[in-house]
């Protein structure tokens, strides 16, 4: 069979059209069939190369060999195209409306208290204090007598204290965490550097601004040349850490057996004074029953309520809130991450 | 304590320019809380006039007692007025708003047309005046009050005020009278103050030894005590207006003149008075502890069994008052009285804070005297009273005697130099000197060691680093400068408190939200939850907030059960919680420590005892879910958590914390008994988790199938570095492997048996597959075995080896077979 050059120039043109108007994937198939593979009019006349003269071979060979490679890169562009077509297709299709909720990871929440007291731990540890925890029930005598409250003193009454079957167990549910300082002080030699955190107990009735369990963070310092000043920059620095940079402290005198002289401190908040706790410089009575020498050591101690200052911070204004364990509560200030 | 600001002018030199609110400054500068200022008279206007009740008619036919009264206003003509009050009688002086005056709450009075008749004015109430809350009646003056009519009531009553109430804290008992506050608001703002006790002539009344004897028989109660006489008393004398309006102001009623003035003058100078009847005791008074088991009925009316230590003041036959706390009926002076034997005394703080505690009784005697009175002040105060029964009450003085000596505060040497250095603001000796002489200190000495007398009234001053907190104060606080502390660094959280925070953000990471639960639960609930033994001995408390809830918690779960079925009750589906907290149980036998000094630091012996006489208190971390972990949603239904899921997250909390535990079988209430996992840590049980037993679920109103944990974390012991192996980058061989063994047998065992006999080669070992429906109690578990060398990849010769190896072991040790 002889070729002609104009019908395999003819086959290409059909070829190439046919590709070109092809308008999806399924039909570049059957165009792939009849115009590129092996059953295709140019597969044919390269098939029949063989049956020519060696020189006329040659020369058609080049000619049904540009053809082909011209078809096969009109396909190769054609199925890309398609497939790039179908495949953006398929995506548009697969949009999903991406504010649909998702359920797998719940979220749960620690308690603004154990959030607060991280914070107040983590603040204290870069000023070098040890973290010190104590028993909730504890020994009367480090909750009072230690702290130069004895038994007939006025202090003592104001204290509404739980006391535990039998009476002369001595065992009080400790009213405040000064205990965690008076076991500080018997367990190491000053330096002391301490912030005791924890659960303390009085016997006020549950309302709004008061529970009878409730937390509470204390300080304690005692070191050579500890002053009133150490004591205010300290108590003003944990008020910009807790309230923010431009809140003001104020320590009023005030009254408390284990120190003199005593303070209370305020902080300046949201155009008031708020009371915040008590402080002062550890009174030498304390420091001797631990067996301090007060010649050589003076010492600090703060001590602040966790409920009031979340309460005053948050703008928390019932004290139930924190008390009933309402996950609803708690899962507004998250796991705590920033 | 209530003190009105018209009283405190009486002793300080007061300018115009200083309002109440810079008295208030002052007051909180030096060391006193101003708790409220109450400005009466700010909103009344006059004419307010004391009246004379001349008439009486009672209207009839009203609901309510309503009368047309008569009233001599001092006026030309009588006035009349209707009142609904009926506390008074004809001849009685009254206050009346005649027409023009405003009372507070801009309550304008005219003449007006009521109940038939024209009310010319209106008879007020102490509420009205807006004086205090009293409006049971109207003010009555008496019969005789020394005012005439059509007085203005505005000044004679005294109405234009301001009253401090002014809370003192318990080292300042000096300052409970208008003395001793006048004398700190003097000192806050540089003032003048006029002691009033300089005014007070006790010659006029000299102790003469004649009236009633008095004699301290218990040195150790009481230093000091004053007893005068007076006869002739006027009991029904009516007292004074001004009196009886600085009693209000301060909170007190008046009762009689008797009462009245002892009271006023406490007020005034801090000692409480108590008055006698003088006619019902018999021979000499005397100071003396009460004998077991004597008797005394208090003016509360309340017959009291006294106790050898109770401090009493009694005659020769019988106990008439508890000391300083509160007088007896027996001897109570009453509208009969004639003769009056009035008692001042100092009486040692202790024994009236005793006094006070075993009868659990205050009173504003008590709270005085606990806190300590001027050691020198009981006989100015009886003659003070003595003279005022006299002008007053008629009355004429018989005599007095006095036994007993006067304290004073003892002699403190100080050096300046440590107050400066406590401070940490450099204060000269000179002003150091200056400012204590102020607060009535005598200072002699010089430079800076200084010997110095405080005055009579301040029991407190007996260290240096008092004088450094009146020196502080008088400077002002504001004054010290703000500095850190440079001693330490380099601290951190102890192992302890780092577990309790991964713990406790690991769980919250999980989705359970922390609690805070209370403590306090009721035993019967406990056992109802199938606590017994050890986890069922609570400690009781001896003054619960409840008697409903007087134990304390052994285990966290009862409180978290409530904290649920709180959230379940406000509508919540699903309820993840968790909580971290002591445990108390009352498991070992403690003994007090016993009386140990604190003049010193306990001996060795003495430190051990006292924390031996505290019980362990273990931490536990525990969670409950009720409902759902993964709540339902459009995606479908949610995930619960089951027995096994809280296993899991035990057994992922507790890998973290230590390498070696075994997990057993247990039947530890208030779980499930076949569906409890015990956690043991060389061989001591640490956690539980599993299914909480269904019948406790259901008496609690909780979901079915709810599920519990609970670790005490303070008793797994902490990690040491972990070990680690290298992770080898060779092909793994996966093999599964399935055996037919008995249902009874727990997983955890096959397990063991696989991995032992396959050795260190097997990398990984899953559960894949679990079928129990096969006959003869029998169960199929199925495998996936990873094996892998490190320095090789491994032929299927030596996996095929292996696995025969574990076919074999698998049926000699637990007769499983291999499942073809």
């Amino acid at each position: 069979m002889a070729i002609d050059q104009n019908q395999v120039l003819a086959a290409e043109k059909l070829a190439l059209e046919a590709i070109k108007n092809c308008p999806d994937l399924d039909s570049l198939k059957q165009v792939k069939i009849e115009h590129v593979g092996d059953k295709s009019q140019l597969a044919k006349f390269n098939q029949s190369l063989g049956k020519l003269e060696p020189t006329e071979r040659a020369e058609f060979g080049k000619i049904i060999g540009a053809a082909k490679a011209n078809v096969s890169k009109s396909f190769d562009l054609k199925l890309a195209q398609l497939e790039e077509e179908r495949d953006n297709q398929v995506l548009v299709t697969e949009k999903v409306d991406i504010t649909l909720p998702g359920n797998k990871f719940p979220k749960g929440g620690l308690h603004p208290l154990t959030l607060l007291t991280n914070e107040i731990c983590d603040f204290f540890i870069g000023l070098g204090y040890n973290v010190s925890e104590g028993p909730e029930l504890e020994s009367e005598w480090l909750n009072f007598d230690a702290l130069n409250i004895p038994v007939d003193h006025p202090a003592r009454t104001m204290q509404d204290t739980f006391f535990i079957e039998p009476r002369d167990s001595n065992l009080v549910l400790r009213t405040h965490t000064s205990p965690v300082q008076i076991r500080s002080m018997l367990e190491n030699e000053p330096p002391i550097y301490v912030i005791c955190p924890g659960r303390t107990y009085r016997a006020d009735e549950l309302d709004a601004t008061h529970t009878p369990v409730f937390s509470q963070v204390e300080g304690l310092v005692v070191d050579k040349g500890i002053t009133l000043a150490d004591l205010r920059g300290t108590l003003d620095l944990f008020a910009r850490t807790m309230f923010g940079p431009d809140v003001k402290t104020r320590l009023r005198p005030s009254y408390f057996p284990f120190t003199e002289p005593s303070a209370e401190v305020d902080f300046y908040f949201n155009g008031r004074w708020v009371e915040w706790g008590g402080c002062g410089m550890v009174n030498p009575k304390v420091l001797q029953a631990a067996g301090i020498d007060t010649n050589i050591y003076t010492g600090f101690a703060f001590g602040m309520g966790l409920e009031r200052t979340l309460m005053v911070r948050h703008g928390i204004t019932d004290m139930h809130d924190i008390v009933e364990g309402d996950i609803r509560f708690s899962k507004q200030f998250g796991l705590g991450g920033i | 304590m209530k003190i009105p600001l018209s009283w405190i002018k009486e002793f300080v030199e007061i300018p115009k320019s200083i309002s109440a609110k810079d008295i208030e400054a002052g007051l909180v500068k030096v060391g006193f809380e101003v708790e409220a200022i109450d400005e009466q008279g700010l909103d009344l206007k006059g004419p307010l006039v004391l009246a004379q009740v001349k008439e009486i008619e009672e209207l009839q036919g009203h609901k309510k007692p309503i009368r047309y009264v008569a009233l001599d206003c001092g006026e030309k003509d009588i006035r009349y007025v209707i009142c609904g009050a009926t506390n008074f009688s004809v001849g009685d002086h009254v206050v009346a708003a005649l027409p023009g005056a405003v009372l507070p709450g801009n309550f304008s009075i005219s003449a007006r047309e009521t109940y038939g008749k024209t009310s010319n004015g209106m008879i007020c109430s102490a509420r009205e005046l807006g004086i205090s809350e009293e409006h049971s009646g109207i003010i009555n003056l008496g019969s005789a009050p020394a005012l005439k009519v059509g007085t203005n009531a505005i000044e004679a009553l005294e109405i234009e005020d301001s009253i401090f109430d002014i809370s003192i804290n318990p080292d300042r008992g000096y300052a409970m009278s208008a003395r001793g506050i006048s004398r700190e608001i003097a000192l806050s703002l540089n003032l003048k103050f006029n002691d009033p006790k300089e005014s007070v002539s006790v010659t006029d009344y000299e102790i003469n030894n004649k009236g009633v004897p008095v004699e301290i028989q218990d040195k150790s109660g009481c230093s000091i005590i004053n007893m005068r006489t007076i006869e002739n008393f006027k009991a029904d004398a009516s007292v004074p207006i001004w009196m009886r309006r600085r009693l209000e102001k301060c909170g007190m009623r008046s009762i009689s003149l008797a009462v009245d003035i002892t009271n006023y003058v406490m007020l005034e100078l801090g000692q409480p008075l108590h008055a006698f009847d003088a006619e019902k005791v018999s021979g000499k008074i005397s100071v003396r502890r009460a004998k077991d088991g004597e008797k005394l009925k208090t003016l509360d009316g309340v017959e009291r069994k006294l106790h050898a230590s109770d401090l009493v003041i009694a005659d020769e036959k019988q106990s008439l008052a508890l000391a300083g706390t509160m007088g007896g009926e027996f001897s109570e002076v009453t509208s009969q009285t004639k003769r009056i034997a009035l008692e001042a005394a100092r009486f040692n703080p202790q024994a009236i804070a005793q006094n006070s505690r075993k009868h659990i009784l205050t009173s504003e005697a008590s709270r005085r005297l606990e806190r300590g009175v001027d050691g020198t002040i009981a006989n100015y105060a009886s003659a003070r009273a003595v003279d005022l029964l006299v002008r007053f009450g008629s009355a004429s003085y018989v005599g007095g005697y006095i036994d007993g000596t006067e304290v004073k505060p003892s002699n403190v040497n100080i050096e300046t130099k440590k107050i400066s250095d406590l401070l940490g603001l450099e204060v000269s000796a000179a002003k150091v000197k200056e400012l204590i002489e102020k607060i009535g200190c005598k200072v002699s000495g010089n430079g800076d060691s200084l010997e110095v007398e405080p005055p009579t009234w301040r029991f407190d001053l007996s260290h240096f680093s008092d004088f450094a907190e009146e020196v502080a104060r008088q400077i002002g606080y504001d004054q010290i400068p703000l500095t850190l502390p440079t001693g330490q660094s380099g601290a951190s959280l102890t192992d302890f408190q780092r577990r309790k925070r991964f713990v406790a953000s690991y769980l919250a990471g999980a989705g359970f939200s922390e609690t805070y639960n209370s403590p306090f639960i009721n035993q019967n609930y406990l056992e109802s939850l199938g606590f017994s033994g050890d986890r069922a001995k609570t400690f009781k408390i001896i003054n619960p907030m409840s008697e409903e809830f007087p134990v304390l918690r052994t285990h966290l779960l009862p409180g978290l059960f409530l904290t649920a079925q709180r959230n379940l009750g406000r509508g919540a589906k699903n309820v993840s919680i968790f909580e971290i907290g002591s445990l108390f149980r009352n498991t070992t036998k403690l003994s007090s420590a016993g009386d140990i000094s604190t003049s010193q630091r306990p001996s060795a012996n003495q430190i051990k005892a006292i924390y031996e006489s505290v019980p362990k208190q273990p931490v536990m971390m525990a969670g409950l879910v009720a409902g759902k972990l993964v709540a339902d949603s459009w995606e479908g239904k949610g995930t619960d958590f089951n027995w096994n899921d809280s296993i899991q997250l035990v057994k992922n909390l507790i890998s973290e914390m230590v390498d070696d535990f075994e997990i057993v079988e247990s039947d530890f209430a208030p779980w499930h008994p076949g569906r409890c996992a015990e956690f043991r840590v060389a061989g001591k049980p640490v956690a539980h988790a599993g299914e909480i037993h269904p019948r406790v679920l259901s008496n609690l109103n909780l979901p079915a199938r709810s599920c519990a944990f609970g670790i005490l974390i303070s008793e797994i012991p902490y990690r040491s570095t972990r070990k680690t192996s290298a992770v080898s980058p060779m092909t793994p061989v996966i093999q599964d492997l399935a055996f037919i063994v008995s249902k009874d047998l727990p997983n955890s065992e096959l397990e063991a048996v696989i991995r032992n006999s396959a050795g260190p080669l097997l990398e990984d070992l899953q559960l894949f597959d679990r079928y129990d429906k096969i006959e003869g109690g029998k169960v199929s578990l199925a495998y996936t075995l990873t094996f892998r060398a490190n320095d090789r990849t491994l032929t299927s010769e030596e996996v095929s080896e292996i696995r025969e190896q574990i076919a074999r072991e698998v049926k000699q040790k637990i007769g499983g077979e291999l499942r073809a």
